[in-house]
């Protein structure tokens, strides 16, 4: 088997699921706002391949990329997308607050920042229920200065949870510079201030990403305690669907667009002498898997109204 | 039974609770080793070990962890040491533990208590006098209780703990190392909601909640007096049959007036239709904020003098 060759097939699905959405966007299928992770599949392909079964992940807005690595289904995404049934969560969640246990996917949540605690938790619980689980959550640059990402590092610190922080540096926080919002850029060296293992790698790569995110949660899960990892890498997308991205600087995207994981890992095939055939394979069998979900997504039924007060208690 | 002051019989539940479920957590700040720093959690470290522990203080996380365990089979009781502590923490409360079961269609609940105190105390600031059930009771999603007696403090806390939602247990810390009373430890485990009526009278029904119910039942001569413990899930056939059969309505709470629960109560009193003898009546903290000295705060917060003469101006009216 081709690991590179595989993970650029799981980087199409991801890509593709997000065209795919910005189609559905354009054409009002789609409400809503809705934010992609289009340069950002590297991460969650390298990172969710070394994740457990019973390890725990909690993600952002800007999560589908994540759901897709985790193994949520592309048609339940584009079906809670479109406030179908058949949505991983029936259409309560949304483009931006989807969850699917089911498949490991403990959601996306848009509340920057939020994840973190609960992640946390997943680990404490982790320490009682004989499972030895690893929680992952991931977050944005600009998560970094959220008090509540601070709490929870230092609190996974002091109590020696195994939880992975994993900080996707775009270098935008929405629309603002990270490198302005902050006196040191390198988020990774906050991690020395906590006491736990920090790290910047190569967000682009997923075997990068596999390694150094494997490394840590095999130390986390023999107790060793938290990491954060700063996956360096891009958005080559506006912050929403619509985000007419005024801010971007001179030359940015056509330099983001020379590293950005599908163009970088292609080229590496092709250098490993990898047959072009087999490359378009992997782009053509990620585009048939998402053109069927989305068809079979826009058949399902609307959510159903009659259930909307459902499940608010016990 | 056993003689138990209020915090004594929090302690008995939550030692109940840890003995009998294990998927129980308890912590918190200073909870474990200290055991709290209004000593109602005394003791249980010892007893359960790793199970009751001291946290930083960091109340997002503190009740972050909590959802997040709780969303993984633990059944965490979380303390949040004062009620005005939860406003840096909201988020986790409105934003994450109430939307569990309800946008994951079901699929996961999020079975977590959090036990906190509030009001005023001779002496306390701004910032440690503040009722808030308001606020709690305005996101749906989270239960809310307010014991004020040995006995609700031991069988709110257990109906709680046992519930399969977020559930927000506000004590008063005014009672806990008051007089002891006879409480029954040793019952089964009642389900949340129910209200307590603490004085039979027919002129007025005078509805209220929290520390100031001892007040209210000394207060009122010969009115109805209901303590809703249960302000989640509310009583409100039982209210509004009350109402319906005095023709007056006080409701009495210790929080602002403005937004305060009571207005809702009014609100939903006036909606059923009851045929009223009189306006409705709020008995509340006139919209201030909370001085430190207890000559001035004495004069914002209801006290029995005033909480008497307001039912009895009701009682005669109309």
């Amino acid at each position: 088997m081709n690991t590179l060759l595989d993970d650029l097939h799981q980087m199409w699905r991801i890509r593709l699921l997000e065209e795919k959405v910005r189609e559905l966007r354009a054409s009002n299928d789609i409400v809503g706002s809705v934010h992609l992770s289009i340069g950002q599949e590297a991460g969650p392909v390298g990172a969710c391949s070394v994740l457990g079964e019973n390890d725990a992940l909690f993600a952002t807005y800007r999560g589908h990329n994540w759901a897709v690595a985790r193994g949520v289904p592309v048609e339940g995404i584009l079906a809670e997308l479109l406030g179908r049934a058949t949505g991983v969560n029936g259409g309560r969640g949304g483009s931006a607050y989807f969850s699917d246990f089911a498949h490991g996917f403990h959601g996306e949540n848009s509340i920057v920042g939020a994840g973190a605690p609960l992640a946390v938790g997943a680990a404490l619980a982790g320490k009682y229920d004989g499972t030895n689980r690893v929680a992952l959550t991931v977050f944005g640059d600009g998560a970094m200065n959220q008090g509540a990402v601070h709490e929870s590092m230092n609190f996974a610190a002091a109590l020696d949870l195994p939880v992975i922080f994993v900080c996707e540096n775009n270098s935008w926080s929405e629309l603002t510079p990270i490198d302005e919002m902050v006196r040191n850029p390198i988020l990774a060296e906050r991690a020395r201030a906590y006491g736990i293992l920090g790290e910047r790698i190569d967000g682009n790569d997923p075997s990068v990403v596999r390694d150094r995110v494997g490394d840590a949660i095999e130390a986390a899960r023999e107790g060793g305690g938290p990491a954060l990892l700063e996956l360096m890498t891009q958005r080559l997308v506006g912050h929403y669907i619509g985000d007419p991205e005024q801010y971007r600087r001179p030359g940015e995207l056509e330099a983001a667009r020379e590293v950005e994981p599908i163009a970088a890992a292609t080229r590496k095939l092709r250098e490993q002498g990898t047959s072009q055939a087999r490359i378009d394979e992997a782009e053509s069998n990620a585009r048939s898997e998402v053109e069927d979900a989305a068809t079979a997504a826009l058949q399902a039924p609307l959510a159903d109204v009659s259930t909307v007060k459902e499940h608010l208690y016990a | 039974m056993r003689k138990l002051s209020y915090a004594e019989a929090v302690n008995a539940a939550l030692r109940r609770c840890l003995d009998e479920i294990p998927e129980t957590l308890l912590y918190g700040e200073d909870v474990g080793v200290p055991g709290g720093v209004h000593g109602v959690s005394k003791g249980l470290h010892k007893a359960f070990g790793d199970r009751v522990f001291d946290t930083p203080i960091s109340e997002s996380a503190i009740l972050g962890s909590a959802v997040g365990a709780a969303m993984f089979g633990r059944r965490p009781i979380v303390e949040i040491m004062w009620s005005d502590f939860f406003l840096v923490a909201l988020d986790q409360v409105v934003n994450q533990a109430a939307n569990v079961r309800y946008v994951s269609n079901g699929t996961v609940k999020a079975p977590l208590t959090i036990r906190t105190q509030q009001g005023n105390s001779p002496g306390a600031c701004a910032q440690h006098s503040q009722n808030l059930e308001a606020f709690f009771l305005h996101t749906p999603g989270i239960r809310v209780c307010m014991p004020s007696t040995p006995q609700d403090a031991y069988d709110l806390t257990l109906a709680a703990v046992h519930c399969d939602d977020p559930t927000i247990v506000i004590e008063n810390r005014t009672l806990y190392h008051g007089a002891k009373a006879e409480v029954v430890t040793d019952g089964e485990v009642q389900p949340i909601g129910g209200l307590r009526k603490r004085r039979d009278g027919d002129a007025v029904t005078v509805v209220t909640w929290g520390a100031i119910s001892r007040r209210v039942e000394e207060a009122a001569e010969n009115a109805e007096v209901l303590e809703t413990v249960w302000l989640n899930p509310f009583p409100w056939d039982e209210v509004i049959a009350s109402v319906r059969r005095t023709g007056r309505l006080a409701v009495v709470h210790e929080a602002n007036r403005t937004g305060g629960f009571g207005a809702e109560v009014v609100a939903r009193v006036v909606e059923a239709g009851v045929r009223l003898a009189a306006p409705p009546v709020r008995i509340a903290v006139p919209d201030m904020r909370l001085p430190a000295a207890p000559v001035l705060a004495n004069a914002l917060i209801p006290d029995v003098r005033s909480i008497a003469a307001a039912i009895s101006d009701l009682a005669a009216r109309g």
